[in-house]
């Protein structure tokens, strides 16, 4: 990363390793699912291109509702439609959905138990256009509001599953959303992403990585960096940041003798809160480091700069491993 | 300290034009640089913000932070890049700095952060401008300080609730320190406009405004327009500016109207002699 990047504004990828990347997962999924049933709507708040909800839109415009740059009516107007016996997936960018229209969430949508889908594009430090754009925080945010179920994906195919997983689930959502080309980590014959699922994607004891969303990816990358050097470990992938499995975590804790959260967002109110959480609660103390944004508003620049920077990269990830000074601390 | 646009100032309107040419020479060498951006945008701003900095605003290139000086506020924060070829042009910054613009460690981002000289806002979150915009004007006003306010925001901006809230307080505080630039070009990120936002001036009208609608992209009807909303009459001042993405340039004038426009690497060049040839 010597040379400079450069920010490649609202259209930027995700996928960067070498796995196969799926173009618009969630909204060939949204527009798949929409095909066999009539009680699918869809909106966006002039981020439908950017959204991937386009492949919906043209499966079934007269279902689709583009409200315009109005992100508390946007919630509104998906909380009326699912009054009305639909269930309304909207999109916007995570920051607009959680910042501006907090209220609107927490009331129309939770409290009224409304059957609104939310997929909020650029999670975390998938954007590098600054942090008015940057969703660091929107999992604890969401994870505060009653009833609301909040999930983190980790690729393709828990975001093309997740579609209809949520389209199942009785009463709002709020899903991160991965737009553009969009890496496959899990096969799609084997995986099966379910709602409040945790998921052991490996068993070695030693260091227990607990990670969520694109981390995931990282932290399948790190395990095999570290098993190359003779370290173990083993991570557990919780897609659902609520209801969160505290059980799956300490039962995953008690088999591992250190823990490493992994999380596209901050370092609090998120993953890494909720693993110590669950620790405390069941009496299990293990030194724990955070991997995440830290707590301070991230700027504009390159997404690989960005994340080096953050820590969030796989070669940081490995290096946070080894660091002992760090883990003396913990 | 030697600050702009003293009354009695006033350059000519050729003077003006050739500030705007080189506005739109920066946002074209910019959006060369990272190979795309929001060169449209950029090149139909151009216009009124030359006006704004050479013709309207008082401020000291030397010190941004003037405690007396006017304010502008761009809520559009993606129109950072013909803010900071203004503010080359300007001597707030060095044209030099133009060349790290979106690039990391630029203090020049792809939207405006308040850190920055010069800025006013953070932009980027779309809806902020007006609301501010009202609260420095109150501000001014009960410091009893004859500075105006300026703010910029977009057609896009008014389809955001926030902006309807900021206007009726604008009006209902009876600000006459306020004038508010609203850039209609017809698009926003899906395209063009996709709710209605018409009739624009009579809605701000409704809302207690005083409202000029002129072609924004016209220096002659800018000017005039921006001297009328001088008048101390107990109302927030609006100019309605119908500007054209791409003015400037013929081939991005007519090219599909779109919130980023794709453009080839050999195209560039041609778009420079272009903009060379071109009267704007
Ligand atoms: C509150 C908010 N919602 C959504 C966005 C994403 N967004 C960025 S630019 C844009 C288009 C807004 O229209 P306008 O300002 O007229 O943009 P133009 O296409 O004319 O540059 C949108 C929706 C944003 N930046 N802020
Ligand atoms: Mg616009």
């Amino acid at each position: 990363m010597s040379e400079r990047g450069k920010t490649l504004a609202m259209g930027e990828n995700v996928a960067t390793g070498p796995r196969p990347n799926v173009e618009a997962p969630f909204g060939k999924a949204l527009a798949a699912l929409a095909r066999g049933r009539n009680d699918i709507v869809g909106l966006s708040a002039d981020l439908a291109k950017y959204t991937d909800i386009l492949p919906f839109r043209d499966a079934h415009p007269d279902r689709f509702f583009n409200v315009g740059m109005a992100e508390q009516n946007l919630i509104g107007v998906s909380a009326g439609l699912a009054k009305s016996g639909f269930k309304a997936f909207c999109t916007t960018y995570g920051v607009f959905a959680t910042r501006r229209a907090y209220d609107f969430i927490a009331i129309a949508c939770a409290h009224s138990k409304a059957d609104v889908k939310i997929f909020a594009g650029l999670p975390g430090l998938t954007t590098g256009y600054g942090g008015t754009h940057q969703a660091i925080e929107d999992l604890a945010l969401m994870r505060m509001i009653p009833d609301l179920v909040v999930i983190d994906p980790c690729d393709a195919t828990e975001i093309e599953q997740s579609v209809a997983a949520v389209a199942a689930h009785d009463g709002p959502t709020y899903a991160r959303l991965l737009r553009g080309l969009v890496p496959r980590v899990f096969d799609p014959a084997k995986h099966r992403f379910e709602i409040g699922r945790a998921y052991t994607l490996r068993a070695q004891g030693g260091l227990g990585m607990i990670s969520t969303g694109m981390m995931t990816e990282r932290a399948i990358d790190a395990a095999e960096q570290l098993a190359a050097k003779g370290i173990e470990t083993s991570i557990l992938h919780m897609p659902t940041i609520k209801p969160f499995d505290a059980k799956a975590v300490a039962d995953f804790a008690r088999g591992v003798t250190r823990i490493m959260t992994l999380e596209n967002h901050v370092v609090s109110g998120g993953l890494g809160t909720l693993v110590a959480e669950a620790l405390y609660e069941a009496c299990i103390f293990r030194p724990t480091v955070r991997v995440g944004i830290p707590d301070r508003f991230v700027e504009c620049g390159s997404l690989p700069y960005l994340q080096d920077k953050c820590g969030m990269t796989v070669e940081r990830i490995v290096a946070a491993a080894l660091d002992g000074a760090r883990w003396r601390q913990a | 300290m030697t600050t702009r646009n003293s009354p009695g100032t006033d350059p000519s309107v050729a003077e003006l034009k050739a500030r705007a040419k080189a506005i739109r020479r920066h946002v074209l060498a910019m959006s060369r640089r990272i190979g795309q951006g929001y060169v449209v945008q950029g090149l139909a701003i151009a216009d009124a913000l030359a006006a704004i900095y050479f013709h309207e605003l008082r401020y000291d290139p030397a010190n941004p932070r003037w405690a007396e000086r006017d304010r502008f506020v761009l809520s559009t924060g993606h129109y950072s890049i013909a803010l900071w070829a203004t503010f080359a042009e300007a001597g707030i910054i060095l044209a030099a700095e133009l060349e790290t613009y979106g690039r990391d460690e630029s203090r020049l981002e792809m939207s405006t952060l308040d850190t920055t000289p010069g800025v006013e806002i953070i932009g980027g979150s779309l809806g902020h401008g007006l609301g501010q915009a009202v609260g420095m004007a109150l501000g001014q006003r009960l410091r009893k300080s004859d500075a105006r306010i300026f703010v910029e925001f977009s057609d896009g901006e008014l389809q955001e609730g926030s902006t309807w809230e900021a206007l009726m307080s604008g009006g209902s505080f009876g600000l006459d320190n306020l004038v508010a630039l609203i850039d209609c070009n017809g698009i926003q990120a899906d395209g063009k406009i996709v709710i209605d936002i018409e009739p624009v001036a009579d809605k701000c009208r409704a809302f207690g405004w005083d409202v000029q609608e002129i072609d924004g992209n016209s220096m002659d009807a800018i000017v005039a327009a921006l001297r009328a909303a001088r008048a101390k009459n107990g109302k927030p001042k609006a100019i309605v500016l119908r500007t054209l993405p791409g003015k400037g340039v013929p081939t991005l004038e007519k090219r599909e109207k779109a919130h980023f426009v794709r453009v080839e690497a050999n195209e560039w060049d041609q778009f420079d002699r272009e903009l060379e040839e071109s009267d704007v």
